[in-house]
């Protein structure tokens, strides 16, 4: 299984010079390199959580990781931004690179990288504060914008990539909290795309939404993509299907295939995979 | 792709400092607060060590028929600023009960004055120049010297610096205490087991946790007035007594102990009473036989902690009269009494400067009854912490 | 003693009668069971209703009695009383020895009666409140009977000086006689609160904070025990230590610097007084700012926000009613403090925003009235509970909006543990 590990199969591997990037050619999707993973090992005390974790994510898709749960697929996200940084007993070695730096160096500054690197959590979290200001609150602290009007742009800018704009307009100034559970992910969203990260990172944004409300963060995802890299956790397969070009799928804390999403659903490369797919375990 | 790493970094510099700021302010607030529990202690000890030794005096006694009339005749002339007033006031009566002393003469120790014992310390005395070089010669042929206090543990208040001591203090607040406990404890649990375990939640009970949370926040201060009003003037129960302060304070420590022990009743979990009703147990045979045993520790913990806080109240008790000059051990409930912070209160307006150290001296006690009660409140805790 | 004599024989005597009920009803039930009859209850909750027949009727009559004669001045002797009380007992005797038969539900019975002492025990706290009310409002009441009220709240003067000669039958010599004018106490008090709550509040308050945001686990552990020991310290010997060691030092300090200041300052008091209430609004805060859910946090911190800005901008605002409601209850302790101000501010009533000079406040003011030699009804004892009523109302209304805010933190983040 070991050799097997996030990389392409054997027939394909001399046109995937890099380890982590999946076999098949996907013409619809971008092949730029947004974070390059290698070697990535990851321990709670001592207890191995992520083993040698290869992969390439490319800008402007949305890759999407699945596996059962406890299988390692939020931890990993969570490296990306070094959000792990704030469990006490987390030990991580290998190499998260983006934009040629190290992610987990030392002179990496984890703020500058978590502004470039932005995430929307499982449960919507606004912050207690207006609508209004959970938006434009991040973006006034980063210096992104100067004067009042423009951040009534920006804000509104935000709010309409988030699809979120037609229904809270004339509400701005109520409280986050004050919305129902889908709307709040999209100001979660809104509130991270108001920062104009490269990633937004995704942990199972639609996991504690009702259908309705998942199927507008769907259709958002789609179309954020052509401005961020998204990388999504999810647990519904359907899901994974539906709105990602990449699929990784992640197994005991490796990653055991990773390809383009149309290959990995109609034809895995593993037993383990295909098994997972169909549904057999999960 | 927006701005690289190098950039943003730049740009959050400032941000980081102002971070860091936070940090350490938030850690100096802490720091100061420990500074200040830190001088505290330091200036506590350093006042009220002194008053652990007491200067005392090897002086020879002789017994003559003068001295049975003036104490003073007993003693050497030259030492007669030297020694405390209560020994040379005690001869005669010694004489008198004991007629086999006469004519006998007797080589002891005895209380040095209180100027003395301030001397040696290095305070500032209203003694002349004679008087101290008589100390200091005293001092170099060994006849006076600083000896452990243990007056100060036995004796009761005196208006004589030297002679005064916490023991009627401590003992009125065992006394007191006893009534506190006595009325508050059986009282907040049962408020606590009817309000946890059989009363509807309806408006009286609500009324009655508002009042109780409202309880715990009146200042001390108004207690002493209900107990003037209604204990002393209304129902005739004699000012400065025991009886009065614990009933006071009973009051005071019933919504600490009420609350206490609702928490540990709450901490049982449902499934003990469910198992128990589930065998036929009747609701008070459930909680007497399963719910409040394993609440016990809690509220034994809660108990002491709210005995504490009584122990340390001053202010109800000026106003039932408690804070009075006792110079005996109260022998009941129903007489003068005082409370050691009463007496700590006492000693703090008396204007003599030797009485400093010993306030200082009855904080030092008064702290450490108090931290060790508390002390054993946390590990009682800890011992019978059970999670559910 | 002449009282207690009779008193303890009464005792005595109940206790024989209870004793008796409970064997002899034993006796009777177990002897009903070995005859062969199936009887509702056991034996022991026959023989316990049977005391409970036999001294509650008569502890309630005796308490009725004594009750009666104290509020309504009656005159019922207390031999006669008591006797009468002894009579029933023997008769709730006798009616729980009959009701000793097998279809008399004896445990029922008992659980009646304990849920009602239970519940009778619930109402002491009632009553507390009540009784402070009363005590307090009656006194109000008579002391306005005396002075205006108007004056009394508009005032700017505090003299009671005169007032017991005016009790003693000679206020006709003292022209104008007593003031009470409360205004300069309340300033006083207010004025040594605030400089309390700058103290308590920030300290407190960021403490808190590194605790709850920064502080590793070892320093925690250390921490919180300290600011309890830091709340156990009794008030009198903060009061002693703001009076022989921080108001000392405070005056050193003013005078090295060229401003002149009592040894009675307000200042002293205040820092005390502050110090004592860091623990109350620190483990309050701490608290409420452990209970700020976790994704609120991180929320920020994925946004790009430093961990300052995270606390300041969005831990602090969640957690701000709760730390409200902390400063208020703190506020409140420092108000209807007493000891402190007592031993360590002065006794002058003086209308003043100098923190260096001596300034009084209305607890020292009652302590002052109450420590007197003087009738219980003159003017300035009865001002103290006039002063008394005041400071329940503030501090009342305080614990009210306190407890109000923190249960709406409470319904907002659905914690139970505050």
């Amino acid at each position: 299984m070991k050799s097997m590990n996030s990389q392409a199969p054997e027939k394909v591997d001399q046109q995937t010079p890099s380890v982590g990037q999946p076999c098949t050619h996907n013409d619809s999707a971008s092949h730029d390199l947004s974070i390059r993973v290698r070697d990535l090992n990851l321990w709670y005390g001592n207890e191995q959580a992520l083993s040698n974790i290869n992969i390439d994510l490319f800008q402007n898709n949305v890759t999407a990781l699945i596996g059962p749960s406890g299988c390692g697929k939020s931890t990993f996200l969570r490296c990306l931004n070094r959000m792990n940084d704030l469990i006490p007993s987390v030990s991580i070695t290998g190499l998260v690179e983006m934009d040629g730096r190290d992610v987990n160096a030392a002179k990496m500054d984890e703020v500058a990288l978590r502004k470039r690197v932005g995430m929307v959590f499982q449960k919507p979290n606004p912050f207690p504060k207006s609508i209004y200001e959970n938006v434009a609150y991040a973006p006034r602290m980063h210096d992104l914008v100067s004067r009042k009007p423009e951040e009534d742009e920006l804000v509104e800018k935000a709010l309409r990539d988030a699809g979120l704009w037609e229904e809270v307009k004339d509400k701005l100034q109520q409280p986050g909290t004050s919305l129902s559970g889908g709307q709040q992910q999209r100001l979660c969203i809104a509130r991270a795309i108001a920062v104009q990260p490269d990633v937004i990172l995704m942990d199972e944004p639609t996991s504690a939404l009702d259908p309705i409300s998942t199927a507008t963060i769907e259709d958002l995802m789609d179309r954020l993509k052509s401005q961020f890299t998204i990388i999504t956790v999810t647990h519904n397969m359907q899901q994974a299907a539906r709105v990602s070009d990449y699929t990784a799928f992640f197994h005991l804390g490796e990653i055991i295939e990773y390809n383009d999403t149309k290959s990995i659903f109609s034809n895995p490369a593993t037993q383990k995979a295909e098994d997972y797919i169909t549904g057999r375990y999960g | 792709m927006s701005d690289s790493f190098e950039k943003i970094s730049q740009q959050l510099e400032r941000r980081h400092r102002k971070s860091a700021r936070l940090k350490y302010m938030s850690m100096g607030a802490l720091a100061l607060a420990a500074s200040f529990l830190l001088i505290f202690f330091a200036d506590m000890l350093n006042k009220g060590l002194p008053a652990f030794q007491q200067a005392m005096v090897n002086i020879e006694v002789n017994y003559s028929e003068e001295a049975s009339r003036s104490g003073r005749a007993a003693i050497d002339r030259d030492l007669s600023d030297i020694v405390s007033r209560s020994v040379v006031r005690v001869i005669p009566l010694d004489m008198r009960n004991d007629p086999s002393l006469l004519g006998t003469t007797e080589q002891r120790w005895v209380l040095a004055s209180g100027e003395v014992d301030q001397y040696l310390k290095g305070n500032l005395v209203r003694l002349d120049d004679e008087d101290k070089e008589i100390i200091d010669r005293l001092v170099e042929s060994g006849k006076v010297e600083m000896q452990f206090n243990t007056g100060f543990f036995s004796r009761g208040d005196s208006k004589m610096p030297e002679l005064a001591g916490i023991m009627s203090a401590v003992v009125g607040t065992v006394m007191t205490m006893i009534v506190t406990l006595a009325i508050a404890f059986p009282i907040g649990v049962m408020t606590a087991v009817y309000l946890e375990e059989f009363a509807a939640d309806n408006r009286l009970t609500q009324l009655i946790e508002i009042n109780i949370n409202n309880l715990a926040a009146i200042p001390s201060i108004l207690f002493g007035l209900l107990g003037l009003a209604i204990f002393i003037n209304f129902f005739g129960v004699p000012r400065s007594t025991p009886l009065v302060g614990g009933m006071t304070l009973a009051l005071m420590t019933l919504p600490v102990i009420i609350i206490s022990t609702r928490t540990a009743l709450r901490s049982v979990p449902d499934s003990i009473r469910h198992a128990a009703f589930g065998v036929g147990c009747s609701r008070w045979q459930v909680v007497r036989d399963h719910v409040l045993p394993l609440a016990m520790p809690g509220i034994m913990t809660g108990s002491i902690i709210g005995l504490a806080q009584a122990m340390g109240e001053t202010a109800p008790l000026i106003i039932v009269g408690m804070v009075a000059f006792i110079p005996d051990v109260t022998a009941s409930f129903t007489d003068a009494a005082t409370v050691m912070p009463a007496q700590v209160f006492t000693w703090a307006n008396e204007p003599d400067r030797a009485f400093v150290e010993k306030t200082a001296g009855g904080i030092i006690v008064l702290l450490a009854v108090l931290i060790s009660l508390n002390a054993s409140a946390v590990m009682l805790r800890k011992k019978f912490e059970r999670r559910w | 003693m002449l009282i207690n004599n009779p008193f303890l024989i009464f005792c005595g005597v109940l206790m024989l009668l209870g004793v008796m009920a409970f064997f002899t009803a034993r006796k009777k039930a177990t002897q009903v069971r070995a005859s062969g009859t199936a009887m509702f209850s056991q034996p022991d909750q026959y023989a316990w209703f049977a005391v409970v027949a036999t001294a509650g009727p008569a502890i309630l009559l005796s308490a009725l009695g004594a009750f009666v004669m104290l509020l309504l001045g009656a005159d019922i002797p207390t031999f006669s009383l008591l006797l009468a009380s002894l009579v029933l007992a023997a008769i709730g005797l006798a009616v729980g020895m009959t009701l000793v038969r097998a279809n008399f539900h004896a445990r029922q019975a008992i659980e009646r009666v304990i849920r009602w002492v239970l519940a009778g025990a619930a109402t002491v706290s009632i009553l507390t409140t009540l009784g402070i009310l009363i005590s307090i409002v009656g006194q109000a009441l008579n002391f306005f009977q005396m002075h205006s009220f108007w004056e009394f709240i508009t005032g700017t003067t505090w003299a009671p000086g005169n007032s017991f000669l005016m009790a003693a039958g000679r206020g006709e010599g003292a022209s104008g006689g007593a003031e009470f004018g409360s205004v300069p106490l309340f300033a006083g008090t207010f004025f040594i609160t605030a400089i309390a709550m700058a103290v308590a509040v920030p300290v407190g308050l960021l403490s808190a904070i590194y605790m709850g945001e920064y502080a590793p686990r070892r320093v925690r552990a250390v921490a919180k025990p300290m600011l309890e020991v830091l709340a156990g310290i009794p008030t009198v010997v903060y009061g002693f230590f703001a009076a022989i060691t921080v108001a000392p030092f405070i005056v050193r300090v003013a005078d090295s610097i060229g401003l002149d200041a009592s040894f009675n300052n307000a200042l002293a008091p205040g820092i005390v007084m502050g110090i004592m209430i860091i623990p109350f609004i620190s483990s309050l805060s701490d608290d409420v700012i452990n209970a700020v859910p976790d994704s609120m946090r991180q929320g920020s911190l994925a946004l790009g926000m430093t961990k300052g800005e995270t606390i300041r901008d969005v831990v602090v605002p969640a957690a701000l009613p709760g730390i409200i409601s902390a400063s208020l209850l703190g506020m409140s302790r420092a108000l209807g403090e007493t000891m402190i101000v007592v031993m360590a501010a002065g006794m002058r009533p003086n209308l003043t925003i100098n923190p260096l000079e001596e300034m009084t406040t209305v607890t020292v003011r009652i302590v002052a009235a109450m420590t007197g030699d003087l009738e219980f009804d003159s003017a300035e004892t009865l001002s103290a509970f006039a002063l008394g009523l005041v400071l329940f109302v503030v501090t009342l209304a305080l614990n009210l909006v306190s407890v109000i805010m923190i249960r709406r933190f409470r319904e907002k983040y659905r914690v139970n543990n505050l």
